[in-house]
């Protein structure tokens, strides 16, 4: 066991866990930021996706020993008000079904519109397909990372 | 009706969390309760005019939670925008049915959602017209408004809530006539979108609370194994661990923290022995083959001499399909919170049939069902897998053992790994053609591996063909399987399209006019009882070879495939084309009859995500097993579709006003089909067997 210090959603937090646990459930069990989903644990299906200092990463398989001073941004970061313009697109489209998977797909889109704020059809589908989602509602997301990106312009 | 109390009633959805930085998304009864008059078990109007409606059946993504208190706010003519949408607890006295599956809430519940709004708004304008002094009749509503046009008064709900809170419901109530739906129809964005865009606590993996340890649970490996014996010295000594419980065959290491538990169960020394056969996949594909020849079957419908008119046939088709096991894979992984007290129990979380989680509570701890409280969570997906109750009676065993509140969680092996699987299935297809090409007798055999009863006896093509015999065999095993959204015709469909194509192709015949000729038959001469309606099934093919110009389209290889399952009517056409010498799936267009859609932009995804399951699944999904033990444990192993797979997904509604039924899953069945016969067009071989990818003839195309 180990005290760790962590910058999430720029706050100061310090988690006494072991240092293989990985930042996922840190964040989970320890720190009540509960919007970073489970899914695969392998970093398979993009649910636990998170931005480490800016970069989307997938929190299931990094240890939290190895975050040290970078800044963590979690879906509760993302924007105060929860008016970023993915999630603001992500409501306008209607994507969510069930809705276990959006918070990785609009951690993954947030990142990726960062980095290509005007992407191509091709460049979407290539970035979000790492991001599973089981309900099927890839042409919805596919969509509404249009809209944000038109939106951000 | 009476107005409802203030005091007590607890949490309408349980989100507590002891750490103040996470923003809980609880609805709390007393805040809805404060100056609020109840006017039902659905429905509720605060003198601040804000409705708050009660959405009683497990949300799993069918988009229940929007849908259902649409229905009521169209019989009230409420103010959509005013409108507060929450998740109700297990009450099956004032709801009924609060089970999400067979697509069955919407014809369930939609006259009494629209009961429920029709009396709240009866009410309010009788309070009115008694305050008011005026006639009932001339008081109209709309956006929440009382108005009497003569007078030029108006009102909001709110003010007269309290007023016709006080009068007695009427017993018999007058509907809306369908065609003045304003809301009903409409597009409704998802009601918890804001929520899940910001990652507030919703789904059952999120509850969280002061004092509750984690449990992750060791199920036997293989199945056909049983719990032999237990060394736990080394799993107990790991940091965090509180205990390490036994049940059943189960062993459950619980502690402060998933990952303290998930690492502490890798400690575990546990020694099974064999209680059944250790079944391996080699072994289902003899099993299928001798039971297919030699199998004792049910006969489960039979219309007509086959036999005679096997004998006369001009041209005899035969054919096998078969699938493998499939995990559900909900996004979300099964877990499940139980708090068994000294007077009661608490349980919380993800499951389509809560009654069944009471139920089995009670048999556990001996607590009459009412002292049992049931929250309903929001849920990452269901596809079936959440009607087993299997994940709840662990907690609720674990923490009677333990003496405390505890959430069971499955890593996703756990999940993969854990049964409950869409059982494998072979069929062997027959149809006897006379010269002309008329289909005058056809067979269908279904052997099943723990499936019931593999076929669907009544659907079509049953009611078309005059010789008629559909029978199955039945394959007991240790691997346990249970319903996968759209059970067994979540294969069956694809199979039996693909077969008709075949025998549309031998009869020379287009298979969509051999299809209709089929439907046309079924209504003149209908061959024994008919439970579809054929009317609607021929308007569906129909719509569906209009929208997707059927046979027009140069350089696209279309396929058809049509299917009637869950009351509802769906046909599908899918379309591909040869880019770079390669078979490519591009678009599928959908046919849909659910009657009246309810919520557009629901139903629209529900039919998109309905067949890019349908087709993930047939092109990808694959469960195998050696010695009773899955092969795939993950999605590193086990394949699910993604963005840059899928194809386009054009739908189409029928509009005919029809009472609605279930969209959940009636759009899955026919995607497969369609694929299938649209490839077989572009390439000239049938794909028989899921995963088509595993395919001789899909070999270095994908």
């Amino acid at each position: 066991m180990a005290s760790f210090k962590l910058t999430i959603n720029n706050r100061a937090y310090s988690a006494d866990v072991e240092g293989d646990t990985p930042l996922l459930w840190v964040l989970r069990d320890n720190l009540g930021l509960v919007g970073t989903k489970y899914g695969c644990g392998i970093a398979q299906c993009g649910a636990c996706t998170v931005h480490l200092d800016g970069k989307a990463v997938r929190s299931c398989v990094l240890p939290v020993s190895a975050v040290g001073k970078a800044k963590v941004t979690t879906i509760e970061g993302l924007s105060e008000k929860g008016d970023h313009p993915v999630q603001k697109a992500w409501d306008e489209v209607d994507v969510a079904q069930c809705g276990y998977c959006q918070a990785g797909q609009i951690m993954t889109a947030a990142a990726f519109l960062k980095e290509k704020p005007k992407p191509t059809d091709e460049e979407i589908v290539g970035a979000m397909s790492g991001n599973l989602c089981r309900c099927g509602t890839y042409h919805r997301i596919r969509e509404a990372v249009k809209v944000a990106a038109s939106k951000t312009n | 009706m009476k107005l409802a109390a203030a005091a007590g009633g607890g949490l309408f959805l349980g989100f507590n969390w002891s750490d103040t930085n996470a923003a809980p998304v609880v609805v709390d009864a007393n805040q809805i309760a404060a100056g609020a008059v109840k006017f039902n078990s659905y429905l509720s109007i605060g003198s601040d005019n804000i409705i708050t409606i009660v959405s009683p059946n497990p949300e799993i993504g069918q988009g229940i939670k929007t849908a259902f208190p649409m229905v009521v706010a169209e019989e009230l003519d409420a103010d959509w925008k005013l409108v507060k949408t929450v998740q109700g607890k297990l009450d099956n006295a004032q709801f009924e049915r609060q089970v999400t599956g067979g697509s069955g809430a919407v014809p369930h519940s939609w006259e009494r959602l629209r009961k429920a709004g029709a009396t709240a708004r009866y009410l309010l304008v009788n309070a009115a017209a008694t305050k008011w002094g005026v006639p009932v009749l001339e008081i109209t509503t709309a956006d929440s408004k009382l108005s009497h046009k003569a007078s030029g008064k108006s009102a909001s709900y709110g003010e007269f809530a309290e007023a016709a809170g006080k009068l007695t419901a009427p017993t018999d109530i007058k509907l809306k006539d369908e065609k003045t739906f304003k809301l009903i129809g409409q597009s409704v964005r998802n009601v918890d979108n804001k929520n899940i865009a910001t990652g507030k606590p919703l789904f059952g993996l999120d509850f969280y609370r002061e004092g509750m340890l984690f449990a992750i649970i060791q199920r036997p490996k293989a199945f056909g194994f049983k719990l032999k014996s237990v060394d736990s010295a080394a799993a107990k000594a790991m940091p965090g661990i509180v205990d390490v419980v036994t049940f059943e065959n189960s062993v459950a290491v619980v502690g402060k923290s998933t990952w303290q538990c998930k690492k502490a169960r890798e400690a575990l020394k546990i020694e099974y022995e064999k209680a059944a056969d250790l079944e391996s996949s080699e072994d289902h594909n003899r099993i299928f083959s001798n039971l297919m020849d030699n199998g004792e079957a049910t006969v489960r419908r039979k219309n007509g001499d086959v036999e005679a008119a096997f004998k006369s046939a001009a041209k005899v088709i035969k054919s096998e399909y078969q699938c493998p096991f499939l995990p559900h894979s909900p996004l979300e992984p099964m877990n499940f919170f139980a708090h068994v007290r000294e007077d009661g129990v608490e349980l919380v979380g993800p499951t389509q049939t809560p009654d069944r989680a009471r139920g089995e509570a009670a048999k556990i701890t001996g607590f009459p069902p009412e002292k049992i409280t049931v929250e309903i969570t929001r849920q990452g997906g269901g596809f079936g897998r959440r009607l087993s109750a299997d994940f709840a009676i662990e907690a609720v065993h674990v923490s009677k053992l333990v003496k405390a509140p505890v959430k069971v969680i499955w890593t996703r092996e756990d999940d993969m790994t854990g049964g409950t699987y869409r059982p494998a299935v072979r069929y062997r297809f027959e149809a006897a053609l006379d010269k002309n090409g008329e289909m005058i007798g056809y067979k269908l055999r279904g052997v099943g591996i723990n499936s019931g009863n593999p076929t669907r006896e009544d659907n079509f093509p049953s009611g078309s063909v005059d010789n008629l015999l559909i029978d199955s065999v039945e394959h007991k095993s240790a691997i346990t399987t249970g319903p996968w959204r759209a059970p067994i015709t979540n294969f069956l469909a694809y199979a039996e399209q693909s077969f008709i194509d075949e025998v549309a192709e031998a009869a020379g015949k287009d298979p969509v006019e051999f299809r209709l000729a089929l439907l046309e038959k079924a209504k003149k001469s209908p061959a024994g009882e008919v439970k579809y309606d054929v009317d609607r099934m021929i308007a569906v093919i129909r719509l569906a070879a209009e929208k997707s110009n059927w046979g027009k389209k140069k350089g696209v290889f279309q396929g058809f495939s049509v299917y009637f399952s869950h009351r509802s009517y769906v046909a599908q056409v899918g379309e591909v084309v040869v880019e770079k010498g390669k078979p490519t799936l591009k678009n599928v267009i959908a046919a849909v009859d659910c009657g009246i859609v309810i919520n557009k932009s629901g139903s629209l995804q529900q039919v998109r995500g309905g067949v890019v399951d349908g087709l993930g699944h047939a092109m990808f999904g694959n469960m195998t097993f050696k010695g009773g033990t899955p092969d795939q444990s993950n999605f590193n192993g086990f394949r699910l579709i993604r963005m840059n797979e899928i194809p386009e997904v054009d739908v189409h509604f029928v509009e005919n006003g029809i009472s609605p039924t279930g969209l959940g899953e009636p759009a899955l069945p026919p995607a497969g089909g369609a694929v299938a016969n649209a490839f077989y067009k572009a390439t000239k071989q049938r794909l028989r067997n899921q995963p088509f990818i595993n395919e001789e003839a899909f070999k270095g195309i994908s």
